[in-house]
């Protein structure tokens, strides 16, 4: 099953790098990865997306919290009230003829995506929203145009609600 | 306003968290480091042949005498070869602080001369590790690392010293001590009272408990509390190999060890019983044989300080999350307060069983007489010390048969790589333990294998004056791994022979010491006795063993506790 784990850490020197080599060692995967600053310079907040079975995620959710550097740790998908969770999308397609042009324009006004870059020959689509949804975008206009090169953020995640991960 | 160097602040803030013993290794990253030891009163330092030996007998001192145990080491492959002792101490949950010297913090990632990611390298086997940044991280860092090394579970913590922050000719105001908060860090000590009421109840209520005690309550110092509970209930009581002293090993609640190489009583009593009190122990591989049939008409009430030891690997029934000590006081204030009481009939019912497993003598043996069994040299031991002596293992069969044959009677008297399972551990562990307990007799019980691993250390001893006493079971053999390929291998012996020893006598005589060979079973008791008696001098025993025993009785794979291969 698909798990967003949201995680507060201090954020000091090599405290991702214990994170990420948590999930290796414990032969837990990383679907996703995303971590910035807080509004507190000194708190870190990463989103990590993980398939895990059974009872295997209250293990991965005691076992990063016994990270000394980590202050909390929540499954956003067990919040009752449920969560909100985006990621950014940016693909590179080969644009060269007015009619792919045309087309890619009007996907990205279908999709609520933008083109954020044009060359003559390329376009940069820019679309933010679930992963599966980015999924279904970039299929579809894989169908209408080249695609070059495709980079996603990584699921960043907060709960819907009265639920807060904060000091 | 005392201005110091990084160096002088490092020792200075050592000897204001109480260290009085340094292990360690001096080299080029360190030595601003050891030139303002120089200065030190309060500090001794130990100096090791092997970086490995200096953390181990870290390890051995906080083991034995329950501070932190402390070693300070160079860049590069000063750090690498601890870390096989960090990672023994990380799976025993001891506590200690291994400084490690590193370039500096302009050459950090450029492949400097005896640069090596040693906070990288450790990060799976350490509680936490710090990599400091300027001099005035160094009394900052250091007190977070004793804090967090022996609060909460304990565990190994490094402190990463690059050389530029420990420079003597750069002078900084050194910080006053302090009261060590973090906002990240708070470990749970009392249990959940509720649950802790619960539990009381189900314990006052079982017909066919067992009270499994484990590393927890050594490093909790919950013994006190442990036997009265077992008194009050009238509690079969069995032990993990960590929490071996943590109960009386004589007394008659005591069934012995469990697990792999665990009695027939302990493993019977944990396959039949109805109530498991498990405290500090982590259900690992070695206790549990098979999971999905291990202690099937059984309720688990685990308490641990840990609550990612809680349901890893078997699921408790009635969790308890808190420290040892302060959760069983509270199980005293639930029982006055429920006015709960013993269930004595079917407890008599359960101790008339647990008899009949213990009339199986399972740990019978058959003497020779020209031939000494290892079991006869760990009786020995026990009946020459008294069962008193602080006891160091390597591992293998005759870390089994020290188990089973010396009844520890107090904590932090045996001192075992149980986790990991390293060999070479159990010679520094025991110079580290006499260096913290000076007037204990402290025994090491290796094998011809283990002791090779860091047999470099009987010079240390010479140096620095520590008379252990060192008995080898000698069989010329990798034993357990050789009773393995006996069982499992159709006999197949591939490279578990030992042919090649040296005359562990005339090594002991090389570096100084004295040594002893025992040859036939009616030379042991004088020999034993004799080693006991040369009370200043480190002597090696070196007792030719039989290469054949087995250690049993042993679980069978894929079994559940109870299915054993016994002896004939």
């Amino acid at each position: 099953m698909r798990h967003i784990i949201s995680i507060l850490l201090e954020n000091q020197n090599g405290a991702l790098s214990r994170v990420v080599g948590l999930f290796s060692q414990r032969g837990y995967n990383i679907e996703t990865i995303s971590a910035g600053p807080t509004e507190d310079p000194s708190i870190s907040r990463i989103t990590i997306v993980t398939e895990s079975e059974g009872v295997e995620i209250e293990h991965i959710s005691k076992q990063i919290h016994k990270l000394i550097n980590v202050i909390k740790v929540s499954i956003l998908d067990e919040n009752p009230e449920g969560a909100v969770e985006r990621e950014i999308l940016f693909v590179k397609v080969q644009a060269m003829s007015r009619a792919v042009r045309d087309e890619l324009k009007s996907l990205c006004d279908i999709f609520k995506a933008q083109i954020v870059d044009v060359t003559p020959e390329l376009y940069v689509l820019q679309y933010v929203n679930t992963s599966a949804e980015i999924m279904r975008f970039l299929e579809v206009i894989a169908k209408q145009a080249d695609v070059i090169e495709t980079v996603r953020s990584g699921v960043c995640g907060i709960a819907r609600g009265e639920h807060a991960l904060h000091l | 306003m005392t201005m110091m160097s990084g160096a002088q602040m490092l020792v200075r803030s050592l000897e204001d968290l109480g260290v009085k013993h340094l292990f360690g290794y001096p080299g080029g990253a360190v030595l601003d480091i050891f030139d303002a030891l120089l200065d030190s009163k309060q500090i001794e330092r130990i100096i090791c042949r092997h970086e490995q030996g200096a953390a181990h007998m870290a390890d051995g001192y906080a083991r034995a005498t329950g501070k932190v145990g402390c070693c300070l080491v160079t860049s590069g492959p000063g750090a690498t070869n601890t870390v096989t002792a960090i990672a023994t101490a990380y799976m025993d949950s001891i506590p200690m602080v291994v400084i490690t010297g590193q370039v500096g913090t302009p050459l950090i990632g450029s492949d400097a001369f005896q640069e090596v990611d040693t906070v990288g390298i450790t990060r799976p086997i350490v509680k936490h590790s710090y990599l400091c940044q300027s001099a005035l991280d160094i009394p900052k860092f250091l007190r977070e690392a004793f804090y967090l090394a022996a609060s909460g579970r304990p565990g190994p913590v490094v402190v990463d010293v690059p050389k530029d922050c420990v420079n003597p000719k750069k002078l900084f105001e050194y910080p006053p001590m302090q009261e060590v908060k973090m906002r990240s860090y708070n470990p749970t000590r009392l249990g959940h009272r509720g649950q802790v009421r619960r539990a009381a109840k189900i314990l006052a209520e079982a017909k066919r408990p067992v009270m499994l005690i484990g590393g927890g309550v050594v490093l909790g110092n919950a013994e006190i509390k442990v036997r009265a509970l077992a008194e009050k209930f009238n509690l079969p009581v069995t032990s993990t190999l960590m929490g071996l002293g943590a109960f009386p090993g004589t007394d008659r609640h005591f069934l012995g060890m469990l697990g792999m190489h665990g009695t027939y009583e302990a493993n019977e009593a944990m396959d039949k019983s109805d109530l498991v009190f498990a405290i500090g122990v982590r259900f690992d591989d070695r206790i549990t044989n098979t999971v999905s049939k291990f202690c099937p008409t059984a309720k688990i009430i685990h308490i641990d300080v840990d609550p990612a030891s809680i349901s890893k690997t078997v699921m408790a029934d009635l969790p308890i999350v808190g420290d040892a000590d302060a959760v069983l006081g509270q199980f005293f204030d639930a029982i006055d307060e429920l006015k709960l009481e013993r269930n004595d009939a079917a407890l008599d019912a359960w101790w008339q069983q647990i008899d009949k497993w213990r009339a199986v003598n399972c740990l019978k043996y058959k003497t020779d007489d020209e031939l000494l069994k290892p079991q006869q040299v760990i009786e020995a031991v026990y009946a020459a010390t008294g069962g008193k002596a602080i006891v160091a293992t390597d591992v293998g069969q005759h870390q089994m048969f020290t188990a089973l044959f010396y009844p520890f009677s107090e904590p932090r008297k045996l001192l075992t790589s149980g986790g990991l399972g390293t060999m070479g551990y159990g010679f520094p562990a025991a110079i580290g333990a006499k260096v913290g307990c000076p007037d204990a007799c402290v025994c090491l019980i290796t094998g011809d294998g283990s002791f090779q691993m860091n047999i470099q250390e009987l010079s240390t001893c010479l140096e620095f004056n520590i008379p252990v006493k060192i008995f080898i079971l000698d069989n010329h053999t990798l034993g357990m791994v050789r009773q393995w390929q006996r069982m499992f291998y159709q006999g197949r012996i591939s490279s578990t022979n030992l042919n090649y020893n040296p005359d562990f006598v005339a090594v002991a005589k090389a570096y100084g010491h004295e040594g002893i060979f025992v040859e036939k079973p009616s030379e042991l008791k004088a020999a034993v006795e004799k080693a006991l008696a040369m009370k200043d001098k480190l002597v090696v025993v070196d007792v030719l063993c039989d290469t054949d025993e087995k250690v049993l009785p042993m679980q069978q794979f894929g079994g559940s506790m109870g299915d054993m291969f016994l002896a004939d």
